[in-house]
């Protein structure tokens, strides 16, 4: 039987208290009397989180193992306080059946750094064409409920409204990476002022606002529930907001980068800054951060993308698209949303954990903080300053776009069922425990 | 001057009037029997182009030749950017040849840039042309012959383009040319407008420090010099205008409208001309078209460019070609 005793962690950012942890499960809360025999974990002036769940993660495998696995990705998530991920479906082969899905779980139980909970393709082969068989996912042993075709967007209209219509049955959501195709052929990064300057074919904010002003009427019309991947302009806040004060079933996600970075880092011609949809303006950052702090965007996720070297090490146009994002997710909500005052702990807790398992339907993952509950927890040190060195990244890539950048805080323990994955900011390597049937119940 | 030359805007005025007088000075080198100075002996010059364009590499070619450089033609057409690393590799190995500069041609908007920020190599890097992003070299010999049209060979001595009012018309969404006039001009003291349908300007350029206008008639009265930008019968296939015809009736330069420019006011072309396209016959062989002028102004502001990147800061006056040492040494330029 194995015990936990963490010491002094203030849960949620409150007042310093006591955790138990016995078997997995917090059986203690506040002022712990008896824990003889216990592990002793001293977190005074930490902040206890419950574990953070992440809706995006591209984890690469199958087919692009040269620059993430399972394994390592997962390894990645756990040093960035994660105990669960969304494994995006665009792999090769895409994760547009039952056998690749039940694939990447069986990966994930095997690593055992993070639950991973597989997205499905909406389309085979992500083509846009024809619904993968999103029962078939759902009824495997990976229990999908969120598809998507990210990296594409469903762009036809009937496609899209047959998708959200098709997953009711099993109380699904379609994650929507919102790019409408033909007004961003060739797209370059965010068009506008510095696109202009720069000669970069322009990705206009109107060509995400338009498909997620259709899909939340889509949604609305056929109540099932839509979620929009990345949210990334002021408008497509606006739209968000529009379709949340008439009660439509959507809900959105902002990822890290696009809460702090600006169109303007592309000036270096540097590929690391390049990602899809692209990094917008100020008043886009500025709208983004209201947004998530007054609930309009329920969660951050990271839209983690791993690519080697050679896809970054060149000139702008030939470059990949995508940044890594678990290892400095937190860091990144700690510097843009908790020291600016826009959010409390508690309400990081709800948006990188409560409410991404909630939209996930995942039911051992993003619970609260409270006796009875899995010990998914993260110990957090908000003291600690120093600049990103990529070097020490578990993850396989390097392609952060905050090297050197100076940002808060760091995990010195996550717990994944009262074990520790990280301990004392370092990754273990404790044999993988199988998780308690199903992340799901 | 800085290190490099890969966007018009990093010139000041000074830099810019500095170059453009040195060109003059050079230019009148080309009128001497022996066309040579002995200023980049030794040093190692490689255009290298990832995009086809003879002309502008002839001319850097000429201007590299004529100060005694060393020159290697890289043509690395065919390593489309679709090879992601092959900008790194091919930088790495001009700088174990030993490249002084590098001059580059891409079609990638900022491999310039990346060549020159990267790290990779330490040569000067000057931009022949990037995407749709810059040609600093193109907008200098524009501006050199500009002024040589408006103030003379030696009234434009030291003096910018101040209260001159230049229009360029045509397809400036995709045009480098554009671009690096826009930069090059204002800061020259011009007052630049900028005329095209409204599909063909991009989206952000309300900030840039020009006039934007849709309507060639009303601006070319007020025209000094009005530079026409060739226009691809490919964009017609995007929708930007309906057909050609619509384009040239709308936006050409033909004899009535030229009729429309004051009598001073000059037509400039960065060619290749599409005749009858953006601008008619008539208009192209005119006096007042500046196309073959340009040509040779791209040689002498080219010279100036390599001569005050490598060679040193002050102007040629007093060395001339009579400083070479007699018998002069065979050339040695190679060609691979
Ligand atoms: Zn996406």
């Amino acid at each position: 039987m194995s015990k936990t005793l963490i010491r002094g962690a203030r849960v949620l950012g409150g007042a310093p208290q006591e955790v138990l942890i016995e078997n997995g499960v917090v059986t203690a809360l506040g002022t712990v009397a008896e824990a003889g025999g216990a592990t002793v974990i001293e977190a005074a002036g930490r902040i206890l989180l419950p574990g953070l769940v992440d809706l995006h993660t591209h984890l690469r495998e199958p087919g692009r193992e040269d620059s993430e696995t399972v394994r390592t990705g997962t390894r990645a998530a756990a040093r960035g306080g994660y105990t669960a991920v969304h494994a995006m479906a665009n792999t090769f082969p895409v994760a547009d059946t039952a056998g690749v899905v039940e694939q990447v779980w069986r990966l994930g139980r095997e690593a055992g750094y993070c639950d991973v909970q597989p997205v499905g393709a909406v389309t085979v082969g992500l083509e846009g064409k024809q619904l993968a068989e999103l029962g078939a996912m759902h009824d495997s042993a990976a229990g999908v409920t969120v598809f998507s075709d990210d990296g594409k967007c469903v762009d036809d209209a009937v496609i899209m409204r047959r998708a959200l219509e098709y997953v009711k049955a099993f109380d699904g959501v379609i994650a929507q990476h919102a790019q409408e195709p033909r007004l961003t052929e060739g797209a370059q990064m965010n068009e506008g002022t510095v696109s202009a300057e720069l000669g970069l074919a322009g990705w206009p904010a109107v060509a995400e606002e338009s498909v997620i002003a259709r899909d939340v009427l889509l949604a609305a019309h056929v109540g099932s529930r839509v979620h929009i991947c990345h949210l990334s302009t002021a408008g497509s806040v606006e739209i968000v907001r529009w379709a949340k004060s008439r009660g439509m079933p959507v809900t959105a996600e902002v990822t890290p980068h696009h809460l702090l970075l600006t169109d303007e880092l592309v000036r270096s011609y540097d590929p690391v800054y390049k990602v899809n949809p692209p990094l917008r303006t100020e008043a886009d950052v500025r709208a983004l951060r209201e947004a998530l702090a007054d609930g309009t965007i329920d969660v951050v996720a990271t839209d983690h993308a791993p690519h080697p070297q050679e896809d970054k090490d060149c000139e702008w146009a030939a470059a990949a698209m995508g940044m890594l994002g678990l290892e400095t997710a937190l860091s990144v909500v700690q510097h843009a949303m908790v020291d600016t005052g826009l959010l409390d702990w508690a309400g990081v807790a709800e948006r990188m954990s409560f409410r991404p398992a909630r939209i996930g339907r995942l039911t051992g993952q993003g619970r609260p903080v409270a006796v009875g509950e899995p010990a998914n927890l993260v110990l957090w040190d908000p003291d600690h300053r120093a600049p990103v060195e990529p070097a020490g990244f578990a993850s396989r890539s390097r392609n952060t776009p905050y090297r050197g950048r100076e940002l808060p805080g760091r995990v010195t323990h996550t717990l994944l069922r009262g074990r520790a994955t990280v301990a004392d900011g370092a990754l273990t390597d404790a044999p993988a425990d199988t998780p308690a049937d199903g992340a799901r119940a | 001057m800085k290190r490099h030359l890969i966007s018009a805007a990093d010139l000041t005025r000074d830099d810019a009037v500095l170059i453009l007088d040195t060109a003059e000075e050079l230019a009148r080198l080309s009128d001497r029997p022996i066309k040579k100075l002995p200023t980049l002996r030794g040093r190692t010059v490689v255009t290298l182009f990832f995009e086809d364009s003879t002309r502008t590499r002839i001319s850097f070619e000429a201007a590299a030749k004529r100060l005694s450089a060393d020159v290697i033609n890289f043509s690395a057409k065919g390593s489309s950017v679709s090879k992601g690393e092959s900008l790194k590799d091919t930088a790495q190995t001009l700088e174990a040849m030993g490249a002084d500069a590098v001059i580059i041609r891409h079609g990638a908007s900022g491999a310039p840039y990346r060549l020159a920020t990267s790290g990779w190599i330490d040569a000067a890097v000057i931009n022949a042309g990037d995407g749709t992003h810059q040609h600093p070299t193109q907008a200098l010999l524009d501006a050199f012959t500009v002024r040589r049209r408006l103030l003379g060979p030696d009234g434009g001595l030291g003096r910018d383009l101040s209260g001159r009012r230049i229009t360029i018309t045509g397809d400036i969404l995709h045009s480098r040319v554009a671009r690096s006039n826009v930069d090059l001009l204002s800061t020259l003291g011009a007052e630049v407008t900028l005329v095209g349908p409204p599909t063909l300007f991009p989206v952000g350029a309300e900030g840039w420090p020009c006039e934007i206008s849709y309507d060639l008639d009303a601006v070319l009265p007020k025209s000094d010099a009005v530079m026409m930008l060739r226009v691809q019968r490919e964009r017609m296939g995007g929708a930007f205008f309906p057909t050609e015809r619509e384009y040239a009736r709308r936006y050409g330069l033909d004899g009535a409208r030229m009729a429309r420019m004051p009598a001073h006011a000059v037509v400039m072309h960065p060619g290749p001309m599409n005749r009858g396209m953006e601008i008619t016959a008539e208009v192209a062989d005119s006096p007042r078209c500046t196309a073959v002028e340009q040509v040779t102004a791209g040689v002498s502001v080219r010279m100036a460019v390599l001569y005050l990147l490598l060679g040193g800061a002050q102007p040629p006056a007093g060395q001339t070609p009579a400083a070479e040492p007699r018998g002069a040494r065979p050339r040695t330029e190679e060609n691979h």
